[in-house]
């Protein structure tokens, strides 16, 4: 139980030497600590048996050895990842096989497990140093500073980190109008998506009048391909619940609620942890630090609706009703959960509010843009080799992102777009590459921040077809409440249908234009307003893609699949037969053991089955 | 069917539970949705019913919810459900054709479970797994690197039910980045 700071001191100071240890500083523990990564990525490839034969082996072996479960690292990819201290030594796609080679060679030798060292795939080198390698070099980790650093499900490493003496630094010693000017000094904007400067949004929920206010926590995170904050949840659930001790403290308010996915159910798993932590040591609850400042965090689960990315429709949501958005004003500040004032913020956002007050707002301002403070996550996804979490100073170019974190395009392919901001967002070219990523910067491009989505597309990406499978989304998503959101998208859903089957016409370019137009002004919030930009930045950067599916019926990427041919290779095909079996159409002819089979192109469904079914690789899409 | 009425009352005795642990606080209807899907596999009318009965809710309010919810569904369910992400990463990566092979290969055509009970595919949200895109899930098992080429031997799988724990990287070994993404 902590009273007061001397209690928080304790802990860090009995903790500190196996923090210092990994970060190898003076003071550290003796002995080795082995890291094994339980992200969502790593635990999906079964790191939990590689962590379960290292502890067996460990123990079984009399090893002078610990092992700890972390999160996420960011370099999803190469896992399971295990990294062993002192010497950071990270360990890549490790198997439950290579747990004894480790034990025996590593931990027991002292030497390293050449073979599975990362390899830099421009010079083949091998890497032995997790900050060696070039995935992690341009990084600058502040909302991800404790993610694979510390076990997440134990309390006392989050405070051997610093972690809640920004809590109790600001409930002994500053007031509430401190706190909030803090966070406005510190430039930060929301992370979320539209990037509203959080420390206005602060202030006017401390403005608002009223003897009960809510501090809720975002933690839907709906668009596709974003993990970001499902990582910060998973690795660090504690910086969320400190920043938003710190935020009732600054806005008035004793209660908190994280609106989290239901889908992610490590994430919920953690923060039902890690708020029972939290109150066992006084830290939620009650008299937090022996003020009279009380503070307490509960759950409340989405189910799966994009549209809760709204905070109208969140609030709603987290009140047990569907998740509907209504017209702002009055906006969350003013009347929010059950009609009180309410201040909501992302996960991220929340994640970078400890720091800015241990660190100070102008540390947190020297970082980034003019405009754009700070530094940003993103999830990097997509054709790409180096997929992953990271995170950069503002300002950084997509270039560094995508070519020197990202390692480039695999298998020697062309970039074609980088896509941010996902269903509200849109596709960069490659000749806006050198552009510094900041809020207004990519609105300009006509695309967007977002949550931080970041997927790459090569050459074999058709435009159309994303714009396509981001309109379906919207669609789908949609709330139903207002028609132009509803009837809107569906309209211009069906001419791309149209389009990518081959029968667009020119005209139809223009439409889509007009209604993108209409949709954006006429929409209720965010996701109408915003839905029609995948379709707008397609078609401003890649025209001539879309006039090659109208005017030549031809998909140049190959994967509007109306637009292919499917063609056997005669080199390759060994007549066995088995595409003529799988074809429903009859469309293919040969003799079994004969002469190399062929597809009739008239008979022909594009189904691909036969693509699927060949064993060796001889059929393919022209 | 005696046995399936204990069964029965069995779930509703947990149901009740559920309830009495969240039915008190405000706005934990999702929740308690989400437990009560968990129970019975899906949310038949009748469960539906019992809920807003025991919150004093009108039905109507909870229907509404259950079908706003792309997590809930209200008709029974395969044995095992599989998922396919359909998150941009794993769009970009063929998902849509893994899906398209599963639903040629089960013969699915207007609903999303084989004629057997077996299986019920669906296209999911962002699994958050990008990494390993293209994914797809099977109950809590993790399949990641998926290919379309896969999907007969998954199902092979599933249906001989040698599946244990340790399966799901073995799966789909190591061949990406080398090949091109399947689906085009």
């Amino acid at each position: 139980m902590i009273n007061g700071l001397n209690d928080l001191i304790d802990i860090r100071k009995k903790r500190l030497p196996d923090i210092n240890a990994r970060r190898e500083k003076p003071g550290a523990a003796p002995g080795w600590q082995v890291l094994v990564c339980t992200g969502t990525g790593c635990t999906s490839s079964a790191s939990h048996q590689v962590r379960e034969e290292l502890a067996r082996q460990v123990q079984l072996k009399k090893v002078q050895a610990r092992v700890f479960r972390t999160g996420c690292f960011g370099f999803c990819k190469m896992g399971p990842l295990v990294v062993i201290y002192p010497g950071q030594t990270l360990y890549c796609l490790v198997k439950k096989e290579d747990v004894a080679e480790i034990v025996e060679k590593h931990l027991l030798e002292g030497q390293v497990v050449e073979r599975l060292l990362y390899e830099e795939p421009a010079s083949g080198e091998r890497k032995r140093r997790l900050s060696d390698i070039r995935f992690f070099r341009a990084q600058h980790r502040v909302a991800l500073r404790n993610c694979g650093l510390i076990n997440p499900e134990d309390i006392t490493e989050y405070i051997a980190c610093e972690g809640y003496f920004a809590l109790a630094d600001v409930l002994l010693n500053w007031t509430p109008v401190q706190v909030v000017d803090a966070i406005k000094r510190s430039g930060l904007r929301g992370r979320g998506g539209a990037g509203f400067p959080t420390g206005r949004k602060w202030e006017l929920a401390a403005a608002a009048e009223g003897p009960v206010k809510y501090v809720v926590c975002n933690a839907d995170e709906g668009d596709p391909g974003a993990f970001m904050d499902r990582s910060i949840l998973e690795g660090d659930p504690h910086s969320v619940l400190e920043a938003m001790a710190i935020a009732g403290y600054a806005i008035g308010a004793r209660e908190g609620y994280i609106y989290v996915r239901a889908e992610y159910p490590i994430a919920v798993d953690r923060l039902e942890r890690a708020i029972a932590q939290a109150r066992q040591y006084g830290l939620l609850g009650r008299r937090i630090f022996n003020t009279n400042f009380d503070f307490d965090i509960d759950l409340r689960l989405g189910a799966g609706a994009f549209v809760c990315g709204e905070e109208t429709a969140l609030l709603r949501s987290a009140a047990g009703e569907r998740g509907e958005p209504r017209p702002r004003p009055p906006y969350p500040a003013q009347c929010g959960l059950w009609g009180k004032p309410t201040l909501l913020n992302n996960v991220e956002t929340y994640a970078n509010v400890p720091v800015i007050i241990r660190e100070g707002p102008a540390w947190f301002a020297s970082l980034g843009t003019e405009n754009s403070r700070g530094t940003k996550v993103f999830s990097l996804a997509g054709k790409v080799l180096n997929t992953g979490l990271i995170e950069v100073p503002m300002g950084t170019t997509l270039r560094t992102v995508v070519f020197d974190i990202g390692g480039g395009i695999p298998e020697g392919r062309q970039f074609k777009a980088v896509q941010t901001g996902g269903p509200s967002g849109g596709c960069i070219p490659e000749r806006y590459l050198d552009t510094p990523i900041d809020y207004e910067s990519l609105k300009q491009l006509g695309s967007m921040m977002g949550s931080g989505g970041m997927i790459v597309l090569d050459e074999t990406d058709c435009v159309v077809d994303i714009a396509k499978f981001y309109l379906q989304f919207s669609q789908d998503e949609s709330c139903g409440q207002c028609t132009p959101c509803r009837v809107g998208t569906r309209r211009m859903l069906e001419i791309l249908e149209r389009i990518t089957q081959g029968k667009g016409e020119m005209e139809d370019l223009n439409e889509l234009e007009e209604l993108s137009r209409e949709v954006m002004d006429a929409s209720l919030c965010g996701l109408g307003q915003t839905a029609p930009n995948p379709v707008l930045s397609t078609l401003k950067y890649f025209r001539d893609e879309y006039e090659a599916h109208i005017r030549d019926k031809r998909c140049p990427a190959g994967v509007c699949r109306a637009l292919l041919d499917y063609v056997i290779d005669e080199e390759k095909c060994v007549a066995c037969g088995l595409c003529a079996r799988e074809c429903v159409a009859k469309a293919i002819m040969g003799e079994k053991k004969g002469k190399p089979y062929f597809i009739d192109r008239q008979k022909c469904l594009k189904c691909g089955a036969c693509l699927a079914r060949c064993p060796k690789g001889a059929i393919y899409t022209a | 069917m005696a046995g399936g009425e204990k069964e029965l009352d069995e779930k509703y005795r947990q149901l009740d539970e559920i309830i009495e642990r969240y039915g008190q606080q405000e706005g934990q209807l999702i929740r308690i949705l989400k437990e009560a899907q968990d129970i019975f596999g899906y949310l038949p009318e009748e469960v539906q019913t019992y809920i807003a009965g025991k919150l004093d809710l009108p039905v109507s309010e909870v229907n509404g919810v259950v079908t706003f919810y792309t997590l809930f569904h209200t008709e029974p369910r395969g044995k095992y459900g599989i998922n396919v992400c359909l998150g941009t990463a794993c769009y970009v990566q063929g998902a849509r054709g893994i899906l398209d092979e599963f639903r040629r290969q089960l013969d699915l055509h207007g609903g999303d479970t084989s004629a057997d009970g077996l299986f019920t595919v669906k296209s999911t949200r962002c699994v958050g797994a990008c990494g390993l895109a293209p994914v797809l899930t099977v109950e809590d098992e993790v399949y990641g690197k998926f290919r379309r080429q896969d999907v007969a031997r998954l199902l092979r799988k599933y249906r001989r039910r040698e599946v244990t724990a340790g399966d799901q990287r073995a799966e789909r070994p190591d061949r990406y980045p080398e090949e091109t993404a399947p689906g085009h």
